[in-house]
C-alpha cells in the first residue's frame, strides 16, 4: 500500500489483532491523534463468487456458510431466498419457523461474543469471561438443532434440511431463561458503570449523514439513529408473523453500538421464545424441481447487518452469477469517518466497535517514518487502551 | 412513501431507461446504457435517499452488465439498475464514488477482478489482486483459465 503522507504509520495487519480474517490498516498518527486511515483487504480471498459458478443450486449454501464462521446462518439464508425467488418456491410455514430459531439463535451468540471482546479490549477481563461463559449454553443448543457449534447447514432450497429434535421446546426456554437473566446482569453492569460511561461515550463517533454515505448497516446503522433492519423492512423466514422490535440509539459512538447489541440479544430471546410456541406442525420443505432461468436478489439481517446476495440463473444447474455481500464490506469503510481525529488509545476499541470479522493474532506496529524504529506494538497499544480505563478508574 | 408512489417517482427518470420491470411487489429491476448511469444513480442516491448496498458486474461475453443494488428501506424495496457496457474490449464506465463513498471498493473490486475502467475514481489501486498480479488478468471474466499458471 502506498504511503500518503509524510507521517508516522501505525501498521495493524496483515492478520486483526483479535477477530478473525486477514486486513491491513494503515493508520497515518500525528502526535497522539489518527489523521487518516488506509485499509487493504484480501490476504485471503477465497474466490468464493468464482466456486460458486462451478457448484449445483443445491451444493452452494454449504459453500456460503462458510464465508463467515459465526454468521453461517444468515449467508445460506439470503442465497436461498434469492434461488426461490427465481423459482418461486415457497417454503413450508414450519421451516420459516426454523430458519428463524436457528438465525437468532445466531445472532444471541454473536452478540454475546462481541460483548465479551469488548470488555477485553478495554480491560474489563471479567465481562470478558462472564460473556463467553453465558454464550456457551446458546452454541450447545445450536449443536443439539443442527449438528454443529457453526456453520449449521440446515437450509436448503426450499425448506431446510433437518427438523427441529423432538421434545426440544422444553429444553430450549428454561436454557433462554437462563441467558436473558444472566444478560441482565450483565448489561445492568454495564449500562450504570461510569468508567465505561466516561471511557466510551463520545468515543469513534459515526455521525449520521456519514452512516448514510457509507452505506452500513446492521447493528452499526442502528446505533447512528438509522432505523434499518431487513427482518422488518423487507420480512422473512418468520419475522412478520412474531413479535418484535427494532432497537436504535442516536449517538454513534462505541457505547451506543455496545447498547444496541445489548438490547437486541433481549429481542432475539423473545423472538426465539415466541417462535417456539407459535411453531406449526408440518412438513420442513417442499420438493424442489428445476430452477428456472431469472435472476433475483435475497437478503437477511446477519448478526453484524445486512447479508446481500444477488443470483442469476441461465437455466441450468449452476449459477450463471453468484454475488454474496458480507455487512462489513460496507462496515469497514466507515473507519474512514470513525476513527479519524480519534486518539491511539481509543482506536483498538472503535475499530472493533463494528464488530468485523478478523482473527486473534495479529501483530500492530507504530514505525517513525524517519528512523523506522517501532515506537508501538500491538501490546503496547492493548496497554494504551487498557491504562486509559484504569487512569479514569481512578479519577472516578 | 408508499410503494406506488415510490413507481411513480421512479417515472419520472423513465426517459434515460431503457427498460422498467416490476417482478415482484417490491424488487424493481432498471435498464440503461452507460452514458446515463451516473444520472440515474444521482437520482437514487440523492433525490430518492435510497441506501447503496453492493454493485454486480457480470460478463456476459459480448457487454458487460453492472448491476447497481439500492434498497428503499422505508417499504423494503430493493431497485437494481442494469447499466449495460457494449464496448466488451474496453469497457468504461463513470466512477460513482464521488458521489457515494460506499461504493469506492466494489468499483476498485470490479476494476480487479472484470477489468472495467471506472473514470473519476479517486483511489484507483488494488483492492482483491496481489500487488504483483500481472494486468489484464481478469478472474472473473468468462473467458479467463483458471489452470493458466500466473
Amino acid at each position: 500500500m502506498k504511503k500518503k503522507y509524510k507521517l508516522p504509520i501505525i501498521a495493524s495487519g496483515p492478520v486483526h489483532p483479535l477477530q478473525e480474517e486477514m486486513e491491513f490498516f494503515q493508520l497515518y498518527i500525528d502526535g497522539e491523534t489518527v489523521v487518516d486511515i488506509d485499509v487493504r483487504l484480501s490476504y485471503n480471498h477465497r474466490g468464493i463468487e468464482k466456486i460458486s459458478e462451478s457448484l449445483q443450486f443445491d451444493q452452494v449454501p454449504f459453500l456460503v456458510s462458510r464465508i463467515c464462521g459465526i454468521c453461517s446462518a444468515s449467508h445460506p439464508l439470503a442465497y436461498v431466498q434469492a434461488v426461490e425467488e427465481i423459482a418461486g418456491i415457497t417454503p413450508p410455514e414450519r421451516a420459516l419457523y426454523v430458519r428463524t430459531i436457528i438465525n437468532e439463535l445466531e445472532r444471541i451468540h454473536s452478540h454475546i461474543l462481541w460483548v465479551g471482546l469488548a470488555g477485553h479490549f478495554i480491560g474489563y477481563e471479567t465481562v470478558f469471561m462472564w460473556a463467553w461463559k453465558y454464550r456457551e449454553p446458546v452454541l450447545d443448543m445450536l449443536e443439539k438443532i443442527t449438528g454443529n457449534r457453526n456453520n449449521y447447514g440446515n437450509v436448503k432450497i426450499g425448506g431446510c434440511r433437518e427438523d427441529l429434535p423432538e421434545g426440544i421446546e422444553a429444553e430450549i426456554n428454561p436454557i433462554l431463561d437462563q441467558i436473558e437473566k444472566k444478560m441482565d446482569m450483565l448489561t445492568k453492569a454495564v449500562l450504570d458503570d461510569p468508567i465505561l460511561h466516561a471511557r466510551l461515550k463520545g468515543v469513534g463517533v459515526l455521525k449520521k449523514e456519514d452512516a448514510v454515505n457509507y452505506a452500513v448497516t446492521g447493528p452499526t446503522a442502528r446505533a447512528s439513529g438509522i432505523p434499518i433492519d431487513v427482518r422488518r423492512d423487507d420480512p422473512y423466514a418468520a419475522y412478520d408473523l412474531v413479535d418484535w422490535n427494532v432497537c436504535v440509539q442516536e449517538e454513534g459512538d462505541v457505547f451506543a453500538k455496545a447498547v444496541v447489541r445489548l438490547l437486541e440479544t433481549f429481542e432475539s430471546i423473545k423472538i426465539v421464545r415466541h417462535a417456539i410456541a407459535k411453531l406449526p406442525k408440518g412438513p420442513i420443505a417442499v420438493e424442489v424441481k428445476e430452477i428456472p432461468p431469472g435472476e433475483a436478489i435475497g437478503h437477511a439481517e446477519a448478526p453484524r447487518g445486512e447479508t446481500f446476495h444477488y443470483v442469476r440463473s441461465e437455466g441450468g444447474n449452476t449459477p450463471a452469477r453468484h454475488k454474496a455481500r458480507a455487512p462489513s464490506y460496507v462496515n469497514v469503510p466507515s473507519f474512514k469517518a470513525s476513527c479519524i481525529g480519534e486518539k491511539i488509545s481509543d482506536v483498538l476499541i472503535t475499530l472493533a466497535a463494528v464488530d468485523p470479522c478478523y482473527s486473534c493474532t495479529e501483530r500492530v506496529g507504530v514505525v517513525d517514518s524517519h528512523s523506522k524504529k517501532v515506537i508501538y506494538d500491538f501490546d503496547r497499544l492493548f496497554q494504551l487502551s487498557r491504562e486509559k480505563t484504569e487512569k479514569i478508574r481512578k479519577e472516578m | 412513501m408508499s410503494p406506488d408512489e415510490l413507481v411513480e417517482k421512479l417515472n419520472t427518470i423513465k426517459s434515460s431507461l431503457t427498460q422498467f420491470e416490476q417482478l415482484l411487489n417490491n424488487r424493481i429491476y432498471l435498464s440503461c446504457e452507460s452514458e446515463n448511469c451516473f444520472e440515474i444513480n444521482k437520482f437514487l442516491f440523492q433525490e430518492l435517499k435510497a441506501r447503496f448496498v453492493i454493485a454486480t458486474a457480470i460478463d456476459c461475453e459480448q457487454y458487460f452488465e453492472i448491476l447497481y443494488h439500492y434498497s428503499y428501506d422505508q417499504t423494503g424495496c430493493v431497485i437494481n439498475l442494469k447499466c449495460f457496457i457494449r464496448d466488451h474490449e474496453n469497457p468504461q464506465v463513470e466512477s460513482i464514488t464521488p458521489l457515494i463513498p460506499a461504493a469506492e471498493w466494489i468499483e476498485r473490486e470490479m476494476h480487479d477482478l472484470e477489468g472495467i475502467e471506472f473514470n473519476n475514481h479517486p483511489c484507483m489501486e488494488r483492492l482483491i489482486l496481489a500487488d504483483d498480479w500481472p494486468e489484464g488478468e481478469y478472474p472473473l471474466r468468462k473467458d479467463w483459465n483458471h489452470e493458466k499458471e500466473i
